[in-house]
């Protein structure tokens, strides 16, 4: 066997025999799934009804008031107004409606109130207002002495049918789908690269602090080491992905069953025919998902992951190689972090908005940021020469990265007990 | 002579330090050879490049003749002063890892191992983890890494510090029986009693610089002072002093004796020891007389304070 084959066989076993490892690869799909089904399961928990008392002088409104699974409604126009306010006062109701008698319909708007200790949920106060419009609108018309049905009649109801050029039926936030799906490979890039640079920027330091730094490197060449460990590293994540991918495909599979949709892609006539309801949104989500450019996306996704993490982290583990302890580490991780989270801001704010336009497409270029914007770019359709320039540019950036990376890993293993500067890297590069 | 190492002319500086000034060694084949040097004077430095660590900036080195290249990874064994090993990674797959970067088949790693492990008695071992171990065991395991794969040339950097006096001589043991196998040691050590003791040949580093090489022996003499240390039993003292300091240079000498004699140093320049001796003989009872060699930690401190 090679001695890189040797040293990356090693940093992946170190890593997979890992418990945390373990614990992590197994535990994380589940503990997804449990937590998705909990929330499933809180939302389909019923609280009581809450009660509103209505005080309806004016005894127009109260049969409009009709009681749902949230509210119900008690009509107490019988009672003394300041009995039902120490009623509410003493939490025996959620809220007192207080409608006065007027003989002026615009009086009568203005002096509606709703007593209640807690404030209320702003989508209700609007319903309870419409409701009340509703009725009032109609008495004003009864009043103006105008057709009603007519009136109803003439009021016209507008759907906009949402489609694309090529014939086939939209679904109103197709693009979250777009944006969902890449900004979820993107996002997952950045996570990657954050949890397994840091493996291999400790793994670095771990041997640089048991001292077995120097045993190794009279047997191989520092950069065949750390790009083993790069390697190697890689591979446990990906392994672990792969798990998880597994795990997730099982658990879609089984989700799909219950949920009646067609995984499978669909026929060209299949599409038109399921329109309503919302199975046959997601339906047309399901078909909508198989028809991104998925095999580019996951080719692509792969391409960008490798010069992405090999990017990073290479840079992680000179930062590895320079300090002596994690805690030292920090004032070199915050440059590293920044580009990241710029990658994924820029995704979120400005790919979504506007996939092609000048501020995507920059940060799709710059190597540090491309991989994750430039992923959230692909399922909106990215021309192929821009996917190519902006990978050259990485890869370029990456065995420049590398090269760097790889000297002042060199030095900075064998450095003791001092916490260098960033004068002192520079200085490194030299030697 | 045949050298197993040639270093020549290597210059090695770090900014504007320079580690190693110019030094070049020859390093005899199947000797035990001392490099003596105060903390900082470049010993690891020098090491570290014959194990192609680091590159020297000038010079050059020579593994049996040839210029150091990376097949000769295989041909040395290198313990350095500070110690390690994965301490999560169990002891055997540890040591067959390092054997294999070595160059070791998997298989002759086994072999190897087993045998060593055998040895020194530590069979049990094979699948407990380094943290689980003592530091005195850990240091045997290091011990067995550092010539699992039979090198030409083995470097121990301070290869008794740590070890407990037990285990030290068990190592010293091993490393005599690794030189009748035909290996050649290099140490690298201020401990000068085990110099004294081991080394066939030594070479002395101060501030970057070699300032002394060669065989022990003729180190020392070398460094030979013709002192005797004398002791003599007789009732004429003041006479015999006063004959004495005529010839020699006399001084006070501090030696275990049984006798309750008279103690001195002597010095005794050019004449020859007879003439000394006669002396004595004519005034008493000579119960001592020794040349004093200077011992290794003389030369050192002599050296390195001048």
């Amino acid at each position: 066997m090679s001695i890189l084959a040797l040293i990356i066989k090693r940093e992946f076993i170190a890593k997979v025999r890992n418990k945390s490892f373990i614990v992590m690869t197994f535990l994380s799909p589940l503990l997804m799934v449990a937590l998705a089904a909990f929330v499933g399961y809180l939302s389909t928990m019923k609280s009581d009804a809450k009660e509103i008392v209505i005080h309806d002088a004016s005894g127009l409104f109260v049969k409009d008031f009709k009681n749902s699974e949230e509210y119900s409604y008690l009509d107490r126009t019988t009672e003394s107004l300041a009995s039902l306010k120490d009623s509410i006062n003493a939490e025996k109701f959620e809220a007192l409606l207080v409608i006065p008698k007027e003989l002026d319909n615009k009086k009568l708007a203005s002096e509606i109130k709703y007593i209640s200790n807690e404030s209320p949920d702003p989508d209700f106060v609007s319903d309870l207002e419409s409701t009340i419009a509703k009725r009032l609108t109609k008495s004003n018309l009864e009043i103006a002495n105008l057709d009603t049905l007519a009136i109803k009649n003439a009021q016209a109801i507008v759907k906009v049918s949402l489609s694309k050029a090529s014939g086939e039926e939209n679904v109103k936030g197709l693009n979250y789908i777009k944006v969902f799906i890449g900004a979820g490979f993107g996002y997952l890039i950045m996570m990657f690269i954050i949890i397994y640079g840091n493996m291999v920027m400790r793994s670095v330091i771990e041997e640089k602090t048991n001292r077995i730094i120097e045993i190794i490197i009279s047997s191989v060449k520092p950069f065949q080491l750390m790009m083993g460990k790069i390697i190697g590293t890689s591979l446990a994540g990906v392994l672990q992905f792969v798990i998880w991918a597994i795990v997730g495909g099982i658990l879609l599979t089984v989700a799909s069953m219950f949920l009646g949709i067609n995984i499978t892609p669909p026929a060209a006539g299949m599409a038109t025919t399921a329109a309503e309801g919302s199975l046959g949104n997601l339906q047309l989500y399901a078909n909508e998902f198989f028809k991104l450019p998925l095999l580019t996306l996951v080719i692509s996704f792969l391409v960008y992951f490798i010069g992405g993490y090999f990017l990073y982290s290479s840079i992680y583990a000179a930062i590895g190689a320079a300090v002596d302890n994690e805690t030292d580490s920090q004032q070199f991780l915050l440059p590293i972090i920044l580009p990241l989270m710029l990658a994924v801001y820029v995704g979120f704010f400005s790919v979504l908005n506007d996939p092609h336009g000048t501020v995507a497409t920059t940060f799709s270029m710059i190597p540090l940021t491309s991989p994750i914007v430039m992923l959230m770019r692909i399922p909106f359709g990215v021309p192929w020469w821009q996917i190519l320039i902006s990978l050259v540019i990485l890869f370029g950036t990456f065995f420049l990265v590398v090269w760097f990376a790889s000297k002042i890993y060199r030095i900075g293993i064998l450095m003791y007990g001092k916490k260098p500067t960033w004068k002192e890297l520079y200085k490194w590069l030299k030697y | 002579m045949d050298n197993i190492l040639e270093v020549k002319n290597v210059v090695k500086q770090y900014g504007d330090y320079t580690a190693l000034n110019n030094v070049s060694l020859q390093v005899p084949k199947g000797s035990i050879y001392g490099l003596l040097g105060p903390n900082g004077a470049g010993k690891t430095s020098l090491i570290r490049i014959i194990n192609q660590i680091t590159m020297p900036d000038k010079g050059e080195v020579l593994l049996d003749g040839q210029k150091l290249n990376l097949d000769h990874v295989k041909d040395i064994g290198y313990m350095p002063e500070e110690r390690g090993l994965y301490k999560s990674m169990k002891v055997g797959e540890q040591a067959l890892y390092l054997a294999q970067l070595k160059g070791l088949s998997k298989a002759e790693a086994k072999k190897q191992l087993d045998y060593w492990f055998d040895r020194l008695e530590i069979q049990g071992w094979w699948n407990k983890k380094i943290q689980e171990l003592s530091k005195g065991m850990a240091q045997k395991i290091q011990f067995v890494v550092t010539i699992l794969h039979k090198p030409k040339l083995l470097i121990f950097d301070e290869p008794f510090s740590g070890f407990d006096p037990v285990n030290a001589n068990l190592i010293k043991d091993e490393i005599l029986e690794l030189k009748k196998q035909g290996a050649t040691i290099i140490f690298s050590t201020h401990r000068m009693e085990s110099v004294e003791e081991l080394c066939d040949d030594i070479a002395l580093i101060h501030k970057s610089n070699k300032l002394i090489e060669g065989k022990l022996i003729d180190v020392k003499k070398q460094y030979r002072s013709n002192t005797f240390e004398i002791g003599i039993m007789t009732s004429n003292v003041e006479g015999l002093m006063y004959q004495l300091t005529q010839k020699f240079t006399v001084g006070q000498a501090n030696f275990k004796s049984l006798n309750d004699d008279l103690k001195l140093e002597i010095q005794i320049g050019n004449s020859s020891p007879n003439e000394l001796l006669n002396l004595l003989a004519q005034n008493g009872q000579v119960t001592h007389f020794v040349e004093k060699i200077p011992s290794v930690n003389d030369i050192f401190i002599q050296t390195v304070s001048k």
